[in-house]
């Protein structure tokens, strides 16, 4: 495959995030460009969840600084990380259960919503063009995804793989030019994996969408990163293409244990 | 050679291509293609339609398709690609469709055998299956794809978006006006107009030529038996590359111009079949069947109010639901019953299957347990069952309305003679007869004798008002050793129409006793065991518990009291028999793609299962290879317990 990977859009320079005495995250510096697939691993509790809550602003680390696009970012709420074309999954599925796959995608749109809410009551002028057009866009997702046949199926019904995939369609509903996966494959079969690493792929490749994931699944990991980051207690203990990090010391003792 | 229809009664409208253009003329407005795309159903109209297949054939055309080409068709039914089959016909060619679930190793029988030069898939999925194979495919040159999704990387030169043809095409139509009405002008009612591949039960596929003379004539003798009209609609979802298909959303579509409707994914079939409400709906048993299943499962699960609602309804309908549909006498209160039952139970039911607006429903393909077949036309469904074969259109026996027996096919169709030969089998002549096949003269001569007669396979006979009952496939018609016949399929199905049971197979040619094989359904019964508390662990796990067998031992000895009342086949009632530990597939073999067993596969397969059963084992270890959807293979092993059934004295012999 040929594609073209841009220039850095997302720079982190000497991030630190403590929580009261406990440190996070220690002095991790690292970039995504653009259009790549970037993936974050490393051993239970080594601060990746944390990465991503700080790449989309849900915590903001004590030093350090953040550059996107080239220009420095203050401190920043999760609904501006929104407006700013980033969007996420979560690692325990965040659905509303009772409502239906569409409702559900739909709600990845509600930032681009312009018409007010007494508009929308009365599904009236533009509320109603609005929705059309937003709609549009969301069956676009489900074809994309293809999850016709669960359209208006409540999503508490599903089993768990497809409900991971409404909710990456709901953070593609978005259209989003950074898309942060937070162990998307975590807890599925192989069948399930694999639906889920194509259409991974199919995003970053047809939307060019920049892909920031967490996975534990080195397989995953190692077939569609472009480039890996490995974390351990918080700190950066490796960075490059899958075929260095694979070989890289650091990475096989935290993985495998000293001594080995 | 089989005798054609002539031309003058056809009024000149003896090809396809005629009759689409003839239709974008009489009705340009009316709908011809429907299909659901990002949630919306989008429509085509009839003068759409025939532009487009206008712009595809002189796409074709100047890629260098000419007369006498096959063009191979894989995918899903999509409107592009009914609309390729009019195209190629146009050319003079032949259209070719595959199964479009095989894998790439089967299709290279077929691409090879027809020497496919032009390939037209649905998406890249196909499009990697004959890249694949492309190699071995020495013939093939183009391949034309519909969906262009996750098609951007492949730059080969011979692969073509099929809008991209479809704009060549409109340039070579505005650069040669006439060209394209002179090709259809040489269109021949004689010409092949399709070819279908015989799903190969007994061997290597077979290439079925037929022609539009004998298409157009079983279409048009359906659409007169069953008064269907321009107003109608049909859903298409079952393979295009099966005739049951071709007959329906092609040829009848064609001749009666209604409107074909394309599902918007496999998984959506049941949804856009409500959303649709087609009035005439084609499936073989097993989707009623699933259907029927499905309706029991939530039955089971409703409120009392409902279930002894639709229970005491079902009640009502059984006794004088079908003989209202017959137009047959019913009294008053068994008439005011249904009235009521139809306002609460059946008509809410139709509207959840989707056949609300159902003029006639049809199955074929399989015989139809005879109890599975008076649900649907008790709760006000025109269900019908006809009779064919690939070799004659699907087109041999349909049942006219008011006539329906539910253990018989039906009369022969308009213009099909039948004649019953000396060992039973049925033998055809008629219009919708086969040419040949492809490049099998050997083949031809075996299966149509010197008199004209096809010879069908089936062993059957025909009753005092001359409706055609089929009994099995010949060669599948056996003897016990005691001489009593034995009919697999027969038994088989009665075994069926239980809702926990899903495949049979049975045995007893030249052996002493007859034995089984069984398939759990896993819904049915994975339900039933949730409700009871029983904990399983996959398909393997729960065949193997001892409630699930006792559970299948009382619906085989019901089937043995059944057996014991008809004296033919009291003989055959199942002794011993086991649920295998998986569910049998065609990926593995044992099925078709049309989903019938491969009786000898298995046999052979399970040999030591069957010899088992026979030696009074009473369990047996199995281990066997499966193969996964994407082609890797793994092992499933399980010891079977062999069941002994009750069996019932035959009174006739006791007498």
């Amino acid at each position: 495959m040929s594609k073209k990977i841009g220039d850095v859009i997302l720079d982190l320079q000497n991030i630190s995030l403590r929580f009261g005495g406990v440190k996070a995250l220690t002095d991790i510096s690292f970039n995504v460009k653009e259009h790549e697939i970037r993936a974050i691993i490393g051993p239970n509790g080594a601060g990746k969840s944390s990465m991503l809550n700080v790449i989309n602003g849900v915590y903001h680390p004590q030093e350090g600084k953040i550059f996107w696009h080239g220009k420095e970012r203050k401190k920043m709420e999760p609904h501006m990380a929104s407006r700013q074309n980033i969007a996420r999954t979560f690692q325990n599925i965040a659905l509303f259960k009772g409502m239906t796959v569409l409702d559900n995608i739909m709600t990845g749109r509600i930032t681009k919503m312009k018409s007010n809410f007494i508009e929308h009551a009365l599904w009236f002028g533009r509320a109603r063009n609005e929705e059309l057009e937003h709609r549009k866009k969301v069956e676009e997702v489900i074809d994309f995804l293809e999850i016709q046949h669960i359209r208006k199926t409540p999503v508490g019904r599903l089993p768990y793989g497809l409900q991971k995939r409404v909710e990456l369609a709901r953070a593609l509903a978005a259209e989003p030019s950074m898309l942060l996966l937070d162990e998307p494959m975590a807890g599925m079969n192989v069948e399930e994996k694999q639906d889920m690493c194509r259409f991974i792929l199919d995003v970053n490749d047809q939307y060019g969408t920049t892909i920031v994931l967490i996975e534990h699944d080195m397989g995953v990991v190692m077939d569609i990163s472009d480039r890996v980051v490995v974390l351990d207690y918080g700190k950066k203990i490796g960075d490059g293409v899958p075929d260095e990090v694979k070989n890289n010391e650091d990475v096989i003792k935290a993985y495998l244990g000293a001594g080995h | 050679m089989p005798t054609q229809a002539n031309s003058a009664s056809l009024d000149g409208l003896h090809t396809f291509p005629r009759l689409l253009f003839q239709h974008a003329q009489v009705r340009p407005n009316a709908p011809a293609m429907r299909e659901k795309y990002l949630g919306i159903w989008q429509t085509w109209t009839w003068s759409e339609v025939s532009e487009r297949v206008r712009a595809l054939a002189c796409g074709l055309a100047s890629l260098g398709f000419k007369r006498g080409d096959n063009l191979a068709i894989i995918g899903d039914n999509r409107p592009h690609l009914y609309m390729m089959m009019t195209a190629a016909q146009c050319l003079g060619g032949v259209p070719v469709p595959l199964y479009q679930d095989a894998v790439a190793n089967e299709m290279l029988f077929v691409l090879q055998d027809a020497g496919i030069r032009f390939v037209v898939v649905e998406d890249q999925e196909q499009v990697d299956k004959m890249l694949e194979v492309k190699e071995q495919v020495t013939t093939l040159e183009h391949i034309i794809y519909d969906d262009p999704r996750g098609m951007r990387h492949y730059n080969q030169p011979f692969l073509h978006d099929i809008h991209e043809l479809m704009e060549m095409g409109r340039i070579h139509d505005r650069n040669h006006g006439d060209f394209l009405n002179r090709e259809v002008e040489q269109g021949h009612f004689d010409d092949t107009s399709v070819m279908l591949y015989t799903s190969g039960t007994t061997g290597k596929p077979k290439g079925v030529c037929q022609t539009h003379a004998a298409f157009i004539a079983a279409a048009q003798g359906g659409v007169q038996v069953d008064n269907l009209g321009a107003d109608g609609d049909i859903l298409s979802y079952l393979p295009m590359a099966w005739v049951g298909d071709h007959l329906f959303s092609y040829a009848q579509a064609l001749v009666a111009g209604f409107t074909i409707n394309c599902p918007e994914s496999g998984d959506t079939v049941m949804t856009d079949l409500r959303e649709i409400g087609p009035t005439c709906y084609f499936a073989p048993p097993r989707v009623f069947e699933s259907l029927l299943t499905s309706v029991m499962i939530r039955m089971e699960d409703a409120g009392k109010l409902k279930y002894k609602m639709f229970h005491h309804f079902m009640d009502v309908a059984k006794r004088c639901g079908a003989d209202i549909l017959d137009g047959k006498s019913v009294g008053f209160g068994d008439r005011f019953q249904y009235w009521l039952g139809n306002l609460l139970v059946y008509g809410p039911l139709r509207n959840v299957l989707g056949m609300s607006r159902i003029k006639v429903a049809y199955t074929a393909g399989a015989a139809i347990g005879p109890d599975l077949f008076k649900f649907y036309r008790s709760i006000g469904i025109n269900l019908k069952q006809f009779y064919g074969q690939t070799e004659t259109c699907a087109y041999v026996c349909m049942q006219p309305d008011g006539q329906i027996k539910f253990d018989s096919v039906g009369q022969p169709a308009p213009g099909v003679e039948i004649k019953i030969a000396d060992n039973g089998e049925v033998l055809v002549k008629g219009p919708m007869l086969l040419k040949e096949y492809y490049k099998r003269p050997d083949a031809t001569a075996e299966t149509i004798n010197a008199e004209g007669w096809f010879m069908t396979g089936d062993a059957g006979f025909l009753d005092e008002d001359g409706h055609l009952k089929i009994i099995d496939r010949a060669k599948d018609v056996g003897k016990l050793s005691n001489g009593a016949m034995f009919a697999p399929n027969y038994i088989e199905n009665k075994l069926k129409f239980f809702q926990h049971i899903k495949e049979v197979v049975c045995f007893g040619h030249d052996r002493d006793m007859v034995t089984a094989f069984v398939n759990i359904d896993m819904g049915a019964v994975g339900n039933w065991a949730e409700r009871r508390g029983i904990a399983y662990a996959g398909y393997t796990d729960l065949a193997g518990k001892p409630e699930v067998l006792e559970l299948i031992r009382e619906c085989v000895e019901q089937v043995n009291a059944d057996l014991v009342h008809d004296s033919m086949v009291a003989d055959s009632q199942i002794h011993r028999f086991l649920v295998l530990h998986k569910e049998l597939d065609p990926d593995d073999d044992e099925l078709t793609r049309t989903r019938k067993v491969r009786r000898n596969f298995v046999a052979e397969k399970y040999k030591v299962l069957i010899d088992a059963l026979y030696a009074g084992k009473s369990n047996q270890y199995i281990e066997t290879e499966v193969k996964f959807e994407d082609g890797r293979r793994g092992k499933v092993a399980a010891d079977l317990k062999i069941i002994d059934a009750k069996t019932f004295p035959i009174v006739k012999k006791a007498a």
